[in-house]
Order: C-alpha cells, then structure tokens, then sequence
C-alpha cells in the first residue's frame, strides 16, 4: 500500500474515538439534565462537577485528535 | 496538501532577538514575549487591584479577591487546610495559565499553552513535586497509593500494574490536555475563518456566524482548562497529602 495512504487511513480510524466520547459527554449532561429535574435545588452544587466531568471527556476526544496529528505530520 | 497558509501557521514560533549563551539558545521569540506579557499583566492586576486594600472593594478590587478566594476555596475543598501551604503554587500556576489561555484569544496573538513543551513542563513540575511531597510526608508508606483496599488478593499484582500505569501517565495527560484543547480550538477558529474567506460576502455569513459562537465558547475553554488544570493539581496533591487507600 501507498505509505501516504496508509497514513490518511490511520488518521481517519484515529477519529473513532469521537464514537465514545460522544457517548461520554451526552451521558454527563443527560445525567445532569435528569438530575437537575428531580431536585432543582442541588442542580446549581454539582454544576462545577459536570463542567469538570466535561472537560475531561473532551481532552480524550483530543487525544485522538492529538494522534491523528501525530499520524499525518509526524511520520 | 492544502493551498494557502495552514492553519497550523498560527503556532509557528518565531525568533525575535537571537542571544546564544555558550552553547545554549535563550533567544528571545514570540513564545517567551507572551509568556513575559502574561506575568506583567498578573503583576499589574494583583498589584494595582490591591493598591487601595479598601475594606468594601471595587470592582477592580473584588475582581482580585474573587480570584484569590476561588483559588483558595479549590485548594481548601479539595486538599484540605494543611494544603493551603501549597496554596501560593496552585494560584500561580492558575492565574499564568489562565492569562496565557485568555491572551491567546486575542487576534494576532500566540498562545504559550498551545505548544506541548510548556504544558508538559508544568506537569512534570507537578507530578514531581507531588511524588517528593508524598515520600517525604509518608516515607515509603507512600507505596501504598498504589495497593487499593479491599481487593482480593489473587487480583492485587494486576491492579497494582494499573495503578502505577495510571499514576505514571498523569504528567501526560495533564500536559496533552490542555495542550490539544488549545491547539485544537485555535485550528478549527482559523479553519472556520477560511471558510468565511472561501464562500465570500454571499454565503460567508453563516460560518462568520458560527465562529463569533465558536469564539464565546473558546473564551470557555480557556477559563474552564486553567480550572481543570488548577483542580487536577489538587487533586494529585491530595492523594500526596492525605492518603486514602
């Protein structure tokens, strides 16, 4: 195969990670959503936390992304 | 691959004043002139902000104090009193990334956090002055972090690989955080502005619209990274400080 190729590819499967992220963050504002429905007054104590909880999800995403990058440029 | 500047452009770091010591190249680029900026303005915002120490604050004043107890609330939350001794380093490192993650929204600007080199210096500082504070604290009960309770024994020599694997990835982690964060939001900012420039003043307004939305929502980023960086920080001194397992 086309080393150039091989490489695109790489970086194309590098981007299924974004399948469990999504999940991720749909689950921690969905979790929060739900939550925030059935005791309003807690909804404003554990907001920090899903912030937290998101920004964590979203550095795995750029961690793929980090290595698709590493696949495109590096090699 | 692509024609025109690259979005990657951005990063490129240039040299501004060439100073070779000996061997080594202290030269002065755009990195460290942001970097130096970023510490005159936290200089000028605490000094100048505390300078009346008015009883009932300012605006500029209460903006200094609200900085000041959020740090500390995080520290004293997180590690508990005896990790307010820590607490100078925490806000530190809190306020130099946050202002370097906020100069970087300004046009034309370079942001220092987008390079790995310097997200991962600050991490490594981290876990190594966590490590040395856990041995000197605990001593060699130190080790117990990574033997969690209550685990069956014929499980522990695996779980005892994972926790050491998981502890020895912090610095990593920490650092390609908010590097790829920063990294990320600036290229897909210059890739939106190219399609404004691309579809021209017919159709450029919907992008144009998108990233005034992306540009709000990387003004988040910045504070909430500086927030997560500051927390994780705590959080390992933590384990350091108060042993749990």
């Amino acid at each position: 195969m086309d080393p150039n190729a091989a490489k695109l590819i790489g970086a194309g499967l590098a981007t299924i990670a974004l399948a469990g992220v999504g999940i991720g963050i749909g689950n921690i504002f969905g979790s929060y959503v739900s939550g925030a429905l059935r005791n309003p007054a807690a909804a404003a104590k554990v907001f920090p936390n899903v912030l937290l909880g998101f920004a964590l999800t979203e550095a795995i995403a750029l961690f793929a992304l980090v290595i698709a990058m590493l696949e495109l440029f590096v090699f | 691959m692509s024609a025109g500047p690259s979005p990657l452009e951005q990063f490129a770091i240039k040299r501004l004043v060439d100073i070779h010591i000996g061997g080594l190249d202290v030269s002065i680029t755009n990195s460290s002139v942001f970097m130096l900026l970023a510490i005159a303005l936290i200089t000028i915002f605490l000094t100048l902000g505390m300078r009346q120490q008015a009883m009932v604050p300012g605006r500029w004043q209460s903006m200094v104090e609200l900085s000041y107890e959020f740090v500390a609330k995080m520290v004293r939350d997180n590690v508990g009193s005896e990790g307010m001794r820590y607490f100078p380093f925490v806000f530190t490192l809190f306020m130099f990334i946050l202002f370097c993650n906020l100069l970087g929204m300004v046009p034309f600007s370079f942001t220092v956090t987008s390079h790995i080199i310097v997200t991962f210096a600050m991490a490594i500082v981290v876990f190594l002055g966590v490590t040395i504070i856990g041995f000197i604290r605990h001593g060699t009960h130190f080790l117990k972090l990574f033997v969690p309770d209550g685990v069956p024994i014929f499980l522990l020599p695996l779980l005892v690989v994972i926790e050491l694997l998981s502890y020895l990835t912090r610095p990593i982690s920490l650092s390609v955080r908010l590097f790829a964060n920063m990294m990320a939001g600036h290229t897909m900012l210059k890739v939106f502005g190219g399609f404004v420039v691309a579809l021209g003043i017919l159709a450029g307004w919907a992008p144009l619209a998108f990233v005034v939305a992306l540009t709000g929502l990387e003004i988040g980023i910045a504070i909430l990274q500086a927030y997560v960086f500051a927390i994780l920080s705590c959080i390992y001194l933590n384990d350091a400080i108060n042993l749990h397992h």
